[in-house]
């Protein structure tokens, strides 16, 4: 995997690599520098958790970004046995950008789908990015529904920069494939997990992200727009997107505040590209809980409660506008 | 447009660069209309069909009886709960388009009858922040919603919106799902609900409750969308095909029931709603039903069985 490394990582990164070479020097010559390496590793340590308390909203979206962050199969792999990957919308073709499948998620039988980017070049291209045309929000309701008829919960791991603008997508019903599954969504009668893994950008992550526990990555983010699709409307330029990622205010700490999601998913020190496994064991843990406490509601209580949940969402007045 | 009309007005020729306020010019086909004219044929253009955008009050008088409008949770308003400061604050700009409209929010609701029909309407209003969908639209949504199914009325929705609105940041996003969900208890509820899309709709409000009326029905020429043509054209770098995304697009591609001209939408609803709308079964048609308990089964057709079923 090709280390890359976010401005604000650097000062850390360094300092592993000061510690891995004293390692290996002491190794190589025979000697113990053990104190010296304790001391720096307790820098090292106490430096990524000063960085990481005082993330600004930019530089969680870029770790949301992270290119070796994990993406939907690396948590598959990690946590779900058995996996058996089901292809295709049944009516145009397979879309890449959303893998759906069944397994096991430690004792309990799931239907589980994500979008999915590519890690190189090709890869990326493969999974457009992680971009979803119709085909692929259709591929994803027809695997839901046999969530459905076979009576097991839904897991949705959500990580999309958006659906995909384009002629194609359009043509084929990209606005109707993704109402179509809010609304179908909102009344299956079996658990649904949400999970934003990484970026949930509008639409596009809103048509596999309805449900009744919608649970957020520490490090990503969720919004109506991206940051850069914000700045170029309000200032005609991408870059200001550190500023509009202050303003949307998109990320899981400010979503929890405005009754958007449930819960705050920890990830290991330095973020969840920093170690797949203990941030799919992390996942995993949550997700049992959530579907533990689910599975104890009657399928009609559960869809009542799924529809007061959405219907509670939103900040108004019953009075004219007052600036306040 | 007769031309003898507009001489005898004493209004000068076409060729003249400024046109007087009583005509205004076709984006359709450039003819020179006069606006009285214009209004009285629900501003749809006589010569090329073109439909010039049209205001709330305007479907109102379009689509219900005349004087049977009653509107209902007019007061809610917007709320800037985020402090969302950009270019401009968010604030600002509610104020702003309370002043420019005079409307206190983007989407009207009201009961009223459409040809005697008691019927929920909604309607989107372009003018106020480009219609965007914030928590006042998916609230009045929702709330119409549950009216509808209180009422047994059938929700008539005409969409006009450039999406959900951004300064609501990830909760306006989050009114996609809250509109579907409400349109899901609807559906249950076994209530026609008739979707209309306008010039123009795109966006999250596209990709909820606009596309998922049990009919979709779009007025002649409207631009309809998920995503925005700038952006797409952005995304691919070419140029869009012509009469992309347009209405007659979507009839096409499968996405529209029909398209109809504002000048017919009325009477073409009403036709939809006699078939879906459940018969009121007056007593005398009552007397007149068969006494199924005293036939064979096999003599009970399944739709003299659903009559059964009621009158038990
Ligand atoms: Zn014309």
């Amino acid at each position: 995997m090709q280390n890359f490394v976010l401005d604000f990582e650097k000062p850390i990164i360094k300092l592993e690599q000061q510690i891995k070479e004293m390692q290996d020097y002491a190794r190589s010559e025979g000697i113990s520098l053990d104190d010296e390496i304790d001391r720096l590793q307790s820098k090292a340590r106490k430096m990524q958790s000063e960085i990481f308390a005082k993330l600004t909203r930019e530089q969680r979206v870029k770790l949301a970004r992270h290119p070796q962050r994990p993406f939907t199969r690396d948590y598959i792999e990690r946590i779900i046995e058995d996996f058996v990957e089901l292809h295709g919308d049944r009516a145009f073709s397979d879309d890449p950008a959303i893998i759906a499948g069944l397994g096991k998620l430690g004792s309990e039988k799931v239907i589980i789908m994500g979008h999915q980017k590519g890690r190189d070049t090709k890869q990326k291209l493969h999974r457009n990015f992680g971009m979803a045309h119709p085909e692929g929000y259709r591929k994803a309701l027809r695997v839901m529904k046999l969530a459905v008829k076979f009576n097991r919960p839904i897991i949705l791991l959500v990580d999309t920069p958006g659906a995909y603008p384009g002629i194609g997508a359009e043509e084929r019903g990209q606005a109707e494939a993704i109402a179509r599954n809010l609304f179908e969504m909102a009344v299956m009668p079996v658990p649904i997990v949400i999970v934003i893994i990484g970026e949930g950008a509008s639409g596009g992550a809103l048509g596999i992200g309805v449900g009744d526990k919608i649970l957020m990555m520490e490090n990503t983010w969720f919004s109506v727009i991206s940051p850069e699709g914000c700045s170029s409307i309000l200032h005609k330029d991408a870059g200001k997107a550190g500023e509009a990622a202050e303003a949307l205010k998109l990320t899981a700490p400010d979503l929890l505040e405005q009754n958007v999601i449930d819960i705050v998913v920890k990830e290991p020190p330095g973020g969840a590209h920093r170690d797949h496994d203990e941030a799919a064991q992390i996942l995993k843990k949550e997700i049992l809980d959530v579907l533990k406490k689910l599975k104890k509601m009657k399928p009609d209580a559960l869809v009542a409660k799924r529809i007061e949940k959405y219907e509670n969402m939103g900040f108004y007045s019953q009075h004219p506008f007052r600036e306040g | 447009m007769a031309w003898f009309k507009r001489n005898a007005q004493g209004i000068i020729s076409q060729k003249k660069k400024d046109i007087p306020d009583l005509w205004l010019k076709c984006p359709g086909c450039s003819e020179i209309i006069y606006k009285l004219e214009l209004e009285r044929n629900a501003n749809v253009c006589a010569l090329c069909s073109h439909h010039f955008r049209i205001q709330t009050e305007g479907y109102v008088k379009l689509l219900l009886d005349a004087g049977t409008s009653a509107e209902f949770n007019e007061e809610i308003s917007s709320v800037d709960f985020l402090k969302f400061r950009a270019k401009k604050k968010y604030s600002d700009q509610i104020k702003a388009a309370i002043k420019k409209t005079g409307k206190k929010s983007a989407l009207l609701s009201t009961r009223g009858k459409m040809n005697s029909r008691p019927v929920v309407l909604c309607v989107m209003d372009f003018s106020f922040i480009g219609g965007s969908m914030g928590s006042v639209v998916g609230e009045k949504i929702s709330l119409a919603i549950d009216v509808a199914i209180k009422e047994k009325s059938p929700l008539i929705l005409i969409s006009a919106s450039g999406g959900a609105r951004m300064m609501e940041g990830a909760v306006s996003l989050m009114q996609m799902a809250k509109t579907a969900a409400k349109l899901a208890l609807l559906a249950k509820a076994g209530l026609p609900y008739v979707s209309i899309l306008t010039d123009p709709t795109t966006g999250g409000v596209t990709a909820s409750y606009a596309m998922l009326g049990d009919v979709n029905i779009a007025e002649p020429g409207a631009l309809i969308g998920f995503a925005g043509p700038r952006v797409i054209k952005q995304t691919i770098g070419e140029d869009l095909p012509d009469g992309f995304q347009r209405s007659e697009f979507l009839l096409q591609h499968g996405f529209v029931d029909a398209i109809f001209s504002r000048t017919v939408m009325k009477e073409e609803i009403s036709k939809i709603l006699d078939v879906f709308c459940k018969d009121e079964i007056d007593a005398s048609e009552r007397n007149g039903l068969v006494d199924v308990k005293n036939m064979d089964a096999a003599e009970i057709s399944p739709a003299v069985e659903m009559d059964a079923e009621k009158k038990n």
